[in-house]
């Protein structure tokens, strides 16, 4: 199945722009050992993933009654924190959580994609 | 006087009660583990036992009533499945980890040990929503109605079959896979599935809401969950110390309740006690060594319930041991629960001043509690503080929601002393 991974919130790793620069590359480390354990893995395979800039660079887009209007800012403040995401083919819940521990210690949602097949 | 026909009827029912007790949650755990189709497993169960409820009576009971069901039941799933590709739909599997060895096809029904793990494994998983957990346990494992579940945590019929509908839906679409796991992932896990059969087991006993204090069959329910576990995991201590509490816990079922009035401990008929279950009980308890988190929690309730079971009459209770116990199990949980118990426990061994003093403080964390003033109102009635007394066990009326519990404050309320003139 495919799931999409958020990073949601930031958790323990803390704001990005706060972290020494020792941290920001252990960060790094992780994330990279993270995709070469996705890639190892039986039936797992990483299929999009990207970090996003911070939520002082977001737009929202809302349409009410036919009528779109465009607002600077996230969509909602809860989803200021939002890091990136990744789509990964996996064959269960189990082996994303799995994986999912081996990233930085973000706040991570896990969502199954909608089989249209 | 019964007709021929009586009689069959009679005994095709009792050999499908049997039946449904023993093979439930092997059967369907087989049906779902070669199907893969949660959904469709359970009806298809269900509609097989209705069946041969209407079959067995007239028709005589199989040789083999297990293997008939599950015959059945497959056949009623493969029926679907038919139907479901010839209007072309196609509905998700359960998912399987990698480990997973799908049973064979042809293989014998008798020994299920794995897929009934695996099985409450799936329901305990901790991607499940905390409440949806034990209900989903107690129905795919257990083969408890969903009207009985209902009962035992005091919700309406459709709130609960809401409930494990949305749990079954979840395990299905998110992938939450049939799975073998073992070592450190196995414990982890057992932790959760410990403490989802004791939460089942204390909804039976919790005064909770309504006019029946003690849901004691359906606590029974739990009991036989973790029957099921432990013969599955007999070397995991979490499950030994959990099983070896509920058969401590509940051989006093008998005794808890009389003529709808609620019957202490202190009050209770121990010859009703069930020495059996005692005997059992204490030897998997005693028999375990010193633990560590969850499972030492369960340990040191289990010594508390084996003291108890000790005496042979409440005057012989040795409160001091218990006393002890609970102060360990308070230095390990922080819990303001486990501190009310504590102060009964002191109130015996030290005296009802003693016990009114390791109340104090608990006021804010159990401020909504009827427990916390009933168990201070009787600490000071033995006091002779009769005012505390008096305002406690009105404090503890106004909160309590069971029946049975309140008509037992209600009438310690009345035969208080009179006030001083």
């Amino acid at each position: 199945m495919k799931y999409f991974v958020l990073l949601a919130g930031d958790g323990d790793v803390g704001p990005w722009d706060q972290l020494s620069p020792e941290e920001q590359e252990a960060t790094f480390a992780k994330f990279g050992a993270f995709d070469e354990a996705c890639g190892k893995r039986a039936g797992v395979e990483t299929l999009a993933g990207e970090a996003l800039q911070d939520g002082s660079t977001a737009t929202t887009m809302r349409t009410r009654g036919g009528e779109s209007t465009v607002t600077d800012g996230p969509f909602a403040e809860a989803t200021e924190q939002i890091g990136g995401f990744y789509v990964i083919e996996a064959p269960d819940l189990d082996t994303m959580t799995d994986l999912c521990r081996i990233l930085p210690p973000y706040d991570i949602e896990i969502r199954p994609v909608v089989d249209m097949g | 006087m019964t007709s021929k026909s009586d009689q069959s009827s009679t005994w095709a029912d009792r050999t499908i009660a049997e039946t449904y007790r023993a093979d439930w949650g092997r059967l369907l755990s087989l049906l779902v583990a070669r199907t893969r189709r949660l959904d469709l497993a359970e009806d298809a169960l269900s509609e097989a036992f209705a069946r041969a409820t209407e079959r067995w009576p007239t028709a005589g009971i199989p040789g083999n009533p297990a293997g008939w069901l599950y015959t059945t039941a497959s056949r009623v799933v493969l029926g679907q499945l038919r139907s479901e590709a010839i209007h072309g739909r196609k509905a998700r599997l359960l998912a399987v980890s990698t480990d997973w060895i799908q049973p064979t096809a042809t293989g014998d029904i008798g020994d299920l040990d794995d897929e009934r793990l695996a099985m409450v494994l799936l329901c305990c998983h901790p991607a499940l929503h905390p409440a949806a957990r034990s209900p989903l346990a107690l129905r795919l494992v257990i083969g408890t109605t969903t009207e009985d579940i209902a009962r035992l945590f005091v919700v309406s019929r459709a709130t609960m079959a809401a409930r494990i509908t949305r749990a079954k839906k979840k395990i299905v679409a998110a992938g939450i896979p049939l799975s073998a796991p073992v070592g450190n992932e196995l414990r982890t896990r057992l932790d959760d599935v410990c403490r989802t059969i004791y939460l089942a087991f204390t909804a039976g006993y919790a005064p909770a809401s309504g006019p029946d204090l003690l849901r004691t069959e359906l606590a029974g329910e739990a009991v036989e969950l973790a029957a099921v576990l432990f013969r599955l995991v007999p070397d995991s201590p979490q499950v030994q110390a959990l099983y070896g509490l509920l058969l401590l816990q509940h051989a006093r079922r008998g005794a808890r309740v009389a003529n709808g009035r609620l019957i202490t401990l202190a009050e209770q008929d121990r010859s009703l006690w069930r020495q059996d279950e005692i005997r059992t009980g204490t030897e998997l308890i005693v028999d375990l060594p010193f633990g560590v988190g969850y499972t030492e929690e369960l340990r040191l309730q289990g010594l508390i319930a084996v003291e108890h079971a000790r005496a042979s009459t409440a005057y012989d209770t040795h409160w001091p041991t218990i006393a002890a116990l609970y102060a360990r199990l308070e230095t390990l949980t922080g819990s303001p629960i486990v501190r009310l118990n504590r102060a009964v426990a002191v109130g015996e061994s030290e005296g009802p001043q003693a016990g009114l003093d390791v109340i104090d403080g608990l006021d804010d964390a159990l401020a909504n509690n009827h427990r916390l003033h009933a168990v201070r109102a009787d600490l000071a009635r033995r006091a002779g503080k009769t005012r505390l007394a008096r305002t406690a066990y009105h404090a503890a009326l106004e909160l309590c929601t069971n029946e049975v519990e309140q008509r037992y404050l209600t009438h310690r309320l009345a035969t208080l002393d009179p006030p001083n003139p």
